[in-house]
């Protein structure tokens, strides 16, 4: 006898709600929201079943963007995996990156120097400053307010994606990051203008803040929707600002203090109900946390070298062995698992990747809730289907 | 009051609005095909091949296939010349025969760039490509890829400038090479010039191996 015959799952038969007499009301409907649905950001399909406008069950259905990244890193050389991952999330390359430069370095025992420790934060806060920015503009976008704080939002976003051409060479797909350090230097010139970017968005987020935070219609339609408990939240191992939504004080950069986090002054911003107001209020206060950083590093950064002399680009054969890194991404902890025998590719490549995770108790959020407000939870988990699917 | 931040987001986006008749800040669009936004510093589009001179004789590349191997979507084909010619240093090199990529498949990812060790592949910044042949067109050849030392100059005057710099000291390093062997052999030829004269035994002149191609000891040391 099976594990399943003995447990059926939580939602295995619904039934319609019954009135007085004991009759059903009316007939259950199966909607099949996506994969070409624009709420649902990107090729992601929930088949939802509807009692009237309330959500009974929903089962996510995904993959179909799925590329086969993983086996694809194992049959090519370590370098050649690093553009692959500036797909993964794509709005997010920079910390992709940095999460498998961070694993590298710690395989093949690489120092990154002083300089390139500060870029990689400077690049890494800048992107999560578009990253929760952009996120905000959907979550809102998705509430039904259509245009105006995305485009503000995507008008923001560009500056920063400016900076990241600059140095990069692209928008999007930087692919900056290397073992032991970074790619290209960035000059005085970058830095001026990072820190000018830096020192306007601050602004930029009270006129944001000042149009949505206190908005009636935003309270209404995300106070007390889509809440997830705390321990619900630690049990389906959820993280990023959903979790500290949650009430879960648990920052990566302050628990494991990767790169030179130890060195700046920031706090861990935390929700109390879990609700998506707590969602959207964290990654704001998140950004106001991220400006700090900026402001310190672009105030810190030394000079000297960007890369560790002994790291090489041809013929990288890292010895055997095994090793997982994570980062604190804008959607949560994002980790990578790598064997290495000794051979110029991986043996084993896994990526650990936060949205997916969080997406896994998407139909806890949303059962008793109206469809429309399904639309919105599904924009607060902060998806992005080239990382869940992978 | 219900709805009183409803109108001061109203007003924000007001201010927005009528801001960008007034000031340049806010006016954030550019109509693109008439207007044009400057290209940001290191911005890369697709991979070319640098040449010095000419562009069939001057081309860098020396077929060694590294890009090709390195490359992560396998989007170039490489095939090695049967003969060599001289490359910048005056050494025999191979040179591709075919170097083709496609850039429907490239990622712009500039890894070949990377691992190049021969300073001949580079990443233009040219972005308009469309075309509405869906075959051959976005295969690019060798002759379609290669691209000036001075076109590179102008796209990436800093980079370009390095990567002169770069292949200067490895022409130094060559020509210094050459020059001590010149001078090695002359050094040799001189000695045994003088071990045949302190010990005139054999009457036949000792057997000096001077090639034509080593340049003549012009100086006499």
């Amino acid at each position: 006898m099976s594990a399943t015959a003995e447990m059926p799952p939580k939602n295995f038969e619904v039934k319609p709600k019954l009135d007085a007499s004991g009759q059903p009301m009316g007939e259950l409907l199966e909607v099949s929201m996506g994969p070409h649905h624009p709420s649902t950001h990107g090729v992601f399909r929930m088949d939802v079943v509807l009692d009237g406008e309330e959500v009974v069950k929903l089962k996510p259905v995904f993959g179909y963007l799925h590329r086969n990244h993983e086996k694809i890193g194992e049959n090519i050389s370590y370098l050649s995996t690093m553009p692959y991952t500036d797909r993964l999330d794509y709005f997010c390359s920079m910390t992709n990156n940095w999460a498998y430069a961070l694993t590298i370095d710690r395989l093949a025992g690489l120092a990154v120097p002083e300089r390139a420790e500060y870029i990689r934060v400077i690049m890494a806060e800048l992107t999560r400053l578009q990253n929760h920015t952009c996120l905000i503009g959907f979550f809102v976008q998705d509430m039904g307010a259509l245009g105006t704080p995305m485009m503000y939002a995507f008008r923001e976003r560009e500056k920063i994606l400016d900076l990241f051409e600059s140095v990069s060479g692209a928008r999007m797909m930087c692919n900056y990051m290397r073992f032991g350090g970074v790619r290209v230097d960035v000059n005085d010139a970058w830095l001026a203008q990072a820190k000018k970017v830096t020192n306007e968005y601050g602004k930029f987020l009270d006129e944001f803040e000042g149009f949505l935070s206190q908005n009636e219609i935003l309270l209404a339609r995300t106070q007390g929707v889509g809440v997830i408990p705390k321990a619900l939240a630690v049990n389906a191992s959820i993280t990023g600002p959903m979790l500290r939504a949650a009430g879960v004080n648990y920052d990566l950069r302050k628990v494991d203090k990767y790169g030179i986090y130890s060195r700046f002054d920031f706090r861990v911003p935390v929700g109390e109900h879990g609700d998506l107001y707590d969602r959207y209020m964290v990654r704001v206060l998140e950004m106001r946390e991220s400006i700090k950083i900026l402001q310190q590093a672009l105030r810190d950064i030394p000079a000297g070298p960007f890369m560790d002399p002994k790291a090489k680009l041809r013929g990288f054969r890292p010895k055997p062995g095994e090793v997982y890194g994570r980062i604190e991404g804008p959607k949560g902890e994002l980790g990578f698992y790598v064997i290495s025998d000794g051979s110029p590719n991986p043996y084993r490549y896994r990526i650990r990747p936060p949205s997916f995770i969080n997406l896994t108790i998407l139909e806890d959020m949303c059962l008793g809730h109206k469809i429309a407000d399904a639309v919105v939870i599904l924009g607060s988990v902060d998806i992005v289907l080239g990382e869940v699917d992978r | 009051m219900l709805g009183e931040q409803i109108i001061k987001g109203m007003a924000i986006t007001a201010k927005n609005f009528f801001g960008s008749y007034v000031s340049k800040e806010r006016l954030t669009t550019v109509q693109y095909p008439e207007e044009r936004l400057p290209q940001q510093g290191n911005t890369r589009q697709f991979p070319m091949l640098v040449f010095d001179g000419d562009p069939e004789k001057g081309l860098r590349c020396v077929a060694c296939t590294i890009c090709e191997k390195e490359c992560p979507p396998q989007c170039i084909y490489i095939v090695k010349s049967k003969d060599k010619k001289p490359d910048y240093k005056g050494q025999p090199q191979l040179y591709p025969a075919i170097f083709d990529i496609d850039i429907s498949v490239c990622m712009s990812c500039s890894i070949c760039v990377e691992v190049c060790p021969f300073e001949s592949i580079k990443m233009n910044t040219e972005f308009e490509l469309s075309t509405d042949d869906r075959f051959g067109a976005l295969l690019l050849h060798k002759n379609d890829l290669a691209k000036s030392n001075e076109y590179y100059q102008k796209l990436h005057p800093d980079d370009a400038k390095e990567s002169d710099a770069a292949l200067a000291v490895e022409k130094a390093k060559a020509e210094a090479k050459v020059k001590a062997a010149a001078e090695a052999k002359v050094a040799a030829e001189a000695k045994a010039k003088a071990a045949a004269v302190a010990a005139p035994a054999p009457a036949t002149p000792t057997p000096t191996t001077t090639s034509s191609a080593t340049p003549p000891p012009a100086v006499a040391k």
